[in-house]
């Protein structure tokens, strides 16, 4: 009796010995960077709150997102690096992975495989589209509109290119305050073809008749930078509609109730995930990757779905998605992806953003200020 | 007769001569002050001086194409641009060797950020080579002028050549000339094409909007002041607190309020709506635009030229009023001609304080200022925490700090820097 007591006691003293060794090779705190609101509450609901309580892990937010690049070229500078984990979309990672600013993922190495055994790499598929990316989430850049602000007797707007309809739409709108989708959704709703709409914008006949559609709604539009903006600009009734991401309308409509209705056709499909900076402690490096694993798993990445409906990516991810985990909804009519919402869709191009961005942000700013 | 034989110096007390003793003390003493400002000195030294030496140093630097491309530059610079014909397979094969190195430590990108600020169209023509280039041998691939030109045809425009011949010196003054709406081409200085002239155009709105909301808060601080020095302690004491009470609140939480009472559905709009005096549909627009800059401004700014206005009215004193109407003086004339020039270096200190802080706004116009509302310091922001083209971030703060200086030396030969009170 003693002597098992004693070898429990022993045992258990070496596995607490090398658990606190396990940890100790990887930091203690972690800031990761992601984009703020209803998509920040579901990664710490599905990600964050699970893993500091298996790793007593003290976990940082910092909102910082939409100007991940420039500010992780700026610490790149610098040479201080705050950030651990950074969520980025497709085109800013490709962007920054050509920079040497994040580090290269190996998806069989780093991350799991599928409950089946499939390899991460096989289970993500095209999805991994840079080789410093993560991806976790596919989602869409769409219009919400007010349904009490919709005049009398019109048809509500079904898409992009209602927003360019003022006559029949009166009202302020709101736009991203960055050329990414504005630009497509100017040439589609002007009559260039789906196929030509990246060859256009090549060209300088092609950029000046996007500006020219977006010049007729300029005096009527508030461009926001954070994608809670027009959330809020909508809850107030300032604007009759306006872009954001789908899953941040989806919690203003079926979470919050409130008077609003999403408008699908030309929703702008995209990929979000995590990346790791480069030059970061080897301690938190390890910690960084630690999290990946355990945030990109295929139980983690459906547990996400119960909070926002943004689709998981990864294949294996899909079946186990099913209610909102706190309305007990079907999540799955809500999701960018469902057929009866993407009809017509856009493929945002992230290669084709990663090489022109430079080019397009300069002029897209310039003629916001003009 | 002993004194005037000795001439020698006068000697303290311990022998040493008089004067050295004296220089020895002062010297001491000099130390001691010296060292009480020391943490001051080096405080302002690290966190003031150097980093704002290192912008101004920024905002002329350009050393990143010469570094980027070793070999090229060199040949480059010999070639001469006016024959009209491309480089030669030399200059090509200098360029594959440089890029290789480059894209290896992935720099390239960087140099196509930097030359895409002179010509537009570059930073995806290094990005998109960037791939190819990435799988050549610097020997088993030559020659290479033809494969860079397969991989984009922007190697075979002159006009590439040209912006890299062109931007290859060590120190630039490109990026002041961006900052005031020019450009350094191959041929010399030009203007900027009228569609990315934006820079004067908010230089000239800054300072105007500066002005107006420096007008509004003598307007509105003005009364204010005289109520405050006039009341009964106890009163002005209230309403004193009303006045510092913003004062400490958080910039931001002011502006956000501000958000909220200006907004086409925010309560003035509502309270206007309700009383009838405007129209549900016409509902006043006071918000992104420069009308929000100025209200949110004025507000803010409000204390800063109160206080001043205050403690120089303070010291009027208030028998000079009732001698100038015992002597037959109007209400009207006594404040004008006697009360009101006394006022003035209060009013003075204030505007210098207002107009100077207003024209280095940031936040304020970037929440309510909407695109035409916004400032000179918001395009700063952007090129520092967005753009990162932070040589035209450092040019465009330079030009704002000599300009407040210059507008400073102004008011001292017109006004006179001597007339300001501050209290």
């Amino acid at each position: 009796m003693k002597l098992t007591t004693t070898l429990l006691a022993s045992a258990a003293l070496a596995v607490s010995a090398g658990a606190s060794f396990a940890g100790s090779h990887m930091a203690s705190e972690m800031t990761i960077v992601s984009w703020g609101g209803a998509y920040s509450k579901s990664q710490l609901k599905a990600y964050h709150e699970p893993y500091s309580e298996m790793t007593g892990v003290t976990i940082l937010n910092d909102d910082s997102s939409p100007e991940g690049v420039p500010k992780l070229r700026a610490m790149n500078e610098a040479g201080n690096i705050t950030w651990d984990v950074v969520d980025l979309e497709a085109a800013d990672n490709i962007r920054a992975c050509d920079e040497g600013l994040i580090i290269e993922i190996d998806p069989d190495v780093h991350l799991a495989p599928a409950p089946d055994g499939t390899l991460a790499s096989v289970d993500f598929g095209d999805q991994l589209v840079s080789p410093c990316y993560i991806p976790t989430i596919v989602y869409s850049t769409t219009f919400g509109y007010r349904t009490d602000l919709v005049p009398a007797g019109v048809e509500p707007p079904t898409g992009a290119c209602d927003v360019f309809d003022l006559e029949k739409y009166p009202g302020k709108r709101a736009l991203n305050k960055r050329p990414i989708a504005n630009m497509e959704w100017a040439l589609l709703c002007d009559g260039v073809a789906y196929e030509d709409v990246y060859d256009a914008l090549e060209t300088d006949e092609g950029l000046a008749r996007a500006f020219a559609k977006l010049d007729t709604i300029k005096d009527q539009t508030i461009w926001w930078s954070a994608a809670a903006e027009p959330i809020q600009l909508l809850a107030d009734g300032e604007i009759f509609m306006g872009s954001s991401y789908n899953g941040r309308l989806f919690s203003m409509i079926v979470e919050q109730n409130q008077p609003v209705d999403m408008a699908w056709d030309w929703q702008m499909f995209d990929l979000d995930g995590w990346a790791v900076p480069a030059g970061l402690s080897p301690e938190r490096e390890a910690r960084a990757l630690d999290y990946i694993r355990f945030s990109s798993d295929t139980q983690r990445l459906a547990d996400q779905a119960a909070y926002i409906s943004y689709g998981p990516a990864r294949a294996s991810s899909a079946p186990l998605v099913g209610q909102h985990a706190e309305l007990g909804i079907e999540m799955a009519p809500h999701m960018p992806t469902d057929p009866a919402n993407a009809q017509n869709t856009f493929l945002n191009n992230y290669e084709w953003w990663a090489d022109y961005r430079d080019d397009i942000d300069a002029q897209f700013n310039a003629w916001l200020a003009r | 007769m002993t004194d005037t034989t000795n001439t020698g110096p006068v000697l303290a007390a311990d022998g040493t001569p008089l004067k050295k003793s004296l220089a020895r003390a002062l010297r001491v003493q000099k130390t001691r002050a010296l060292m009480l400002i020391a943490p001051l000195l080096v405080f302002v030294l690290i966190s003031f001086i150097i980093p704002i030496g290192q912008m101004l140093f920024r905002s002329v630097e350009n050393g990143i194409v010469e570094e980027t491309l070793p070999d090229t530059i060199p040949l480059l610079v010999q070639w001469d641009a006016s024959t009209g014909e491309l480089p030669g397979e030399e200059i090509f094969a200098a360029m594959a060797q440089d890029l290789i190195v480059a894209v290896e430590a992935k720099k390239h990108t960087r140099l196509g950020s930097r030359l895409n600020y002179e010509q537009s169209g570059i930073s995806s023509l290094f990005r998109k080579s960037g791939r190819a280039i990435k799988k050549w041998d610097p020997v088993a691939d030559a020659p290479f002028k033809e494969k860079f030109i397969d991989v984009h045809e922007g190697w075979g425009e002159l006009d590439t050549w040209r912006t890299i011949q062109t931007h290859a010196r060590r120190v630039t003054p490109g990026y002041y000339l961006s900052a005031i709406d020019m450009r350094l081409t191959p041929d010399g200085v030009a203007a900027q094409p009228e569609d990315k002239r934006i820079l004067i155009r908010l230089f000239v709105r800054t300072i105007l909007l500066s002005l107006v909301i420096m007008g509004s808060c003598i307007l509105l601080g003005y009364p204010v002041a005289w109520l405050l020095a006039n009341l009964p302690p106890r009163k002005a004491n209230v309403l004193m607190i009303l006045v510092l009470l913003p004062f400490w609140t958080s910039l931001l939480v002011r502006t956000s309020a501000w958000k909220v009472m200006l907004q086409q559905q925010g309560v003035i709009n509502d309270v206007l709506v309700w009383l009838g005096l405007v129209d549900d549909a016409n509902r006043l627009i006071m918000i992104n635009n420069q009308t929000g800059t100025i209200i949110a401004m004025t507000h803010i700014l409000l204390p800063f030229m109160i206080l001043p206005m205050y403690s120089v009215m303070q010291t009027i004193q208030p028998t000079y009023l009732r001698a100038a109407k015992s002597l037959g003086a109007t209400n009207w004339t006594a404040f004008w001609r006697v009360y009101f020039p006394q006022s003035i270096p209060g009013i003075g200190a204030g505007s210098i304080l207002v107009f100077i802080l207003s024209i280095g706004y940031y936040i304020t116009p970037e929440i309510v200022g909407g695109t035409k509302g916004v400032f000179i310091s918001n395009r700063i922001a952007y090129h520092i925490s967005s753009s990162l083209n932070w040589g035209l971030a450092a040019a465009l703060a330079t030009i704002l700090l000599v300009l407040v200086l210059g507008l400073y030396w102004c008011y001292d030969k017109i006004v006179g820097i001597d007339n300001v009170k501050l209290g």
